[in-house]
């Protein structure tokens, strides 16, 4: 009976209308919700205030910074060298692909040539990172939506190319691996077998996640239809990667303004039509077939040659020689220390990593440190869009959005 | 000279300031007062159709009369080209055109531009802090008087010079 009493109290006569003496109107008023900062479903520290009606989404504030930590503040404090470590805490799922937007864009600066071999490498290292990154995803988009299984499944093949990470530059997430010029080093036999044997493995393991989540009524009714984005809309918030594509606009980085070896292999850049939730995660299936076939095509055509730039100025010694003679000792100190001269000037370098487009905006006047360092970080622009893509849907969506995005808070705060 | 540059130059004969052309970026300096007209022919223009953001920053030049620099840069996905967008700001009056309207990714760029280094935004929907705390008095980190150690309360701290032995 004391139920009946409080439902009594919500009810409320309108004198307006005089059925409603018979008919009393339920009262309803904005219910303001905070989401987070601790939220197993954020992927870090990300808080927002959810307004709500009922169960839909009216508006949605991001409130972002909790893991910011000044990395453009410490980028004007360091040489060009000394920053690569900082860009693998930017996106720590997938640093290989941080260290390489950045000495990308200082090869820009530099006007550096890189040896082909060392692009090759760099490119079948990307793509590994890539396979990681949307595996990644996969699993924890999945399980934020319900669908455990998947997680375990992409975890077990991750595992196998976090292990590979860990032979090739001894760590599996902060690997550093990138140098302005080139590579730290080659790949041994032992890695090529090892990458080999994934590739032949892994593709069928591709099929298999696709048909626990195709055949899991639970996640097409949370995904297809959900988070809607036109093209139009999207390329004015300026989304970039799966993000985009899903919108139908196959603005890709790789194929738009080639760089390193991508334009000598063949691979296709899937695009999607409806810009659903749905398509997104259909984007990011379809690239991991398109990652293997790339690096595949890279074992095939790589030759062997110098892994390094020889630009003595910039580009460091090779680490046997730091060790023996004298002259390369000093080289490497003096680079690490007082780092090289840099031409005045500013440029801006965007690469296509598995979010987006992470571009690196560095002014120079000259000298050994960067005097301002913009990272545009492809995270942080599709919070931007979060208010507008969730007004309308369900509360649950906007745990699918913070997936979709692929967002990862290290990034987005910097 | 490159086609941007002339043709913004031919259109905007009293706001054009200069322009450099780099390692393939094309950056064009305009004033404050004609920035969002050109931002406007930039946007709308068929020739330059530059529909997609990329990204708003700003630099500190405390030595110069106009302190701040705001940087946009737009990318064409039809016409695959990409600009640079300058203008200078001074210290004492420290605001510019918001973009917002043309680019809906401007808002939360411009929010960190503002939250950083202080450069505030005219007709901008919503400009609060955005990486630092709403109540932060301490300043805008990313200026070149900013210590990199930070101010505050954390300046209070004992640094040790050397490592004690």
């Amino acid at each position: 009976m004391a139920f009946e009493d409080q439902r009594t109290t919500v009810y409320k006569v309108n004198p307006e209308h005089p059925e409603s003496e018979t008919l009393p109107t339920l009262r309803t008023e904005e219910l303001l919700l905070n989401m987070g900062p601790q939220h197993p479903s954020t992927h870090g520290v990300l808080k927002v205030i959810l307004e709500l009606e009922g169960e839909r989404l009216v508006k949605s504030t991001p409130v972002m910074g909790f893991l910011h930590r000044g990395v453009e503040k410490l980028a004007e404090d360091g040489t060009y060298h000394q920053f690569i470590p900082h860009t693998d805490r930017l996106d720590y799922v997938c640093a290989m692909y941080n260290n390489f937007a950045y000495c990308r864009a200082v090869e820009k600066l530099m006007n550096l040539q890189v040896p082909e071999r060392a692009e090759y490498l760099r490119t079948i290292v990307a793509e590994v990172q890539r396979i990681i990154g949307h595996q990644f995803w996969l699993g924890t988009q999945a399980l934020d939506i319900g669908a455990m299984t998947v997680f375990f499944y992409c975890f077990r093949d991750r595992e196998i190319l976090l292990d590979w990470f860990d032979e090739l530059c001894g760590a599996r997430l902060t690997t550093s691996w990138y140098r302005i010029g080139g590579v730290e080093r080659d790949l041994t036999p032992s890695l090529i077998d090892k990458l080999k044997q994934f590739l032949d493995y892994f593709p069928p393991k591709i099929d298999e996640y696709v048909v626990f989540l195709e055949t899991n009524r639970i996640w097409l009714a949370r995904t297809k239809g959900v988070a809607v984005i036109s093209a139009e809309d999207a390329v004015s918030f300026g989304l970039s990667g799966p993000t985009l594509r899903g919108s139908g606009v196959d603005y890709d980085l790789r194929k738009y303004e080639p760089y390193s070896a991508y334009p000598k292999c063949d691979f296709s850049v899937p695009v999607g039509k409806n810009g659903d939730t749905y398509d997104r995660y259909w984007i990011r299936v379809m690239e991991l077939y398109e990652s293997v076939k790339i690096i595949r095509q890279c074992l095939e055509q790589m030759q062997e040659g110098p892994i390094m730039a020889d630009v003595p100025s910039v580009t460091l010694p090779p680490k046997e020689r730091v060790f023996t003679n004298l002259e390369s000792m000093i080289q490497q100190f003096k680079l690490f220390s007082q780092g090289f001269n840099a031409p005045p000037g500013e440029i801006y370098c965007g690469t296509e990593a598995h979010k987006g487009e992470l571009g690196f905006y560095i002014v120079s006047t000259g000298g050994g440190k960067p005097y301002r360092l913009k990272i545009r970080a492809p995270s942080f622009i599709h919070m931007g869009a979060f208010d507008y893509m969730s007004r309308g849907y369900m509360i649950a969506d906007a745990i699918t959005l913070f997936g979709t995005y692929d967002v990862v808070m290290g990034e987005c705060d910097r | 000279m490159h086609q941007f540059i002339k043709r913004i130059q031919e259109t905007f004969s009293v706001g054009f300031v200069g322009a450099t052309e780099w390692r393939g970026d094309v950056a064009v300096t305009v004033t404050r007062d004609k920035l969002h007209e050109v931002a406007q022919f930039l946007h709308n223009d068929p020739g330059m159709d530059f529909d997609y953001i990329v990204h708003v920053s700003s630099v500190d030049w405390p030595d110069d009369e106009e302190r701040f620099e705001v940087v946009w840069e737009f990318y064409s996905i039809r016409k695959r080209h990409r600009i640079r967008l300058k203008t200078r700001v001074p210290e004492s009056d420290c605001i510019v055109d918001s973009l917002t309207d043309l680019w809906k990714g401007a808002d939360f760029m411009e929010r960190e531009v503002f939250d950083m280094m202080g450069i505030r935004f005219r007709n901008h929907p919503d400009l609060r802090r955005i990486l630092m705390p709403d109540d932060y008095t301490e300043g805008y980190p990313l200026r070149k008087d900013f210590p990199l150690r930070g101010k505050g309360w954390r300046d209070t701290f004992d640094f040790l010079d050397e490592v004690p032995r």
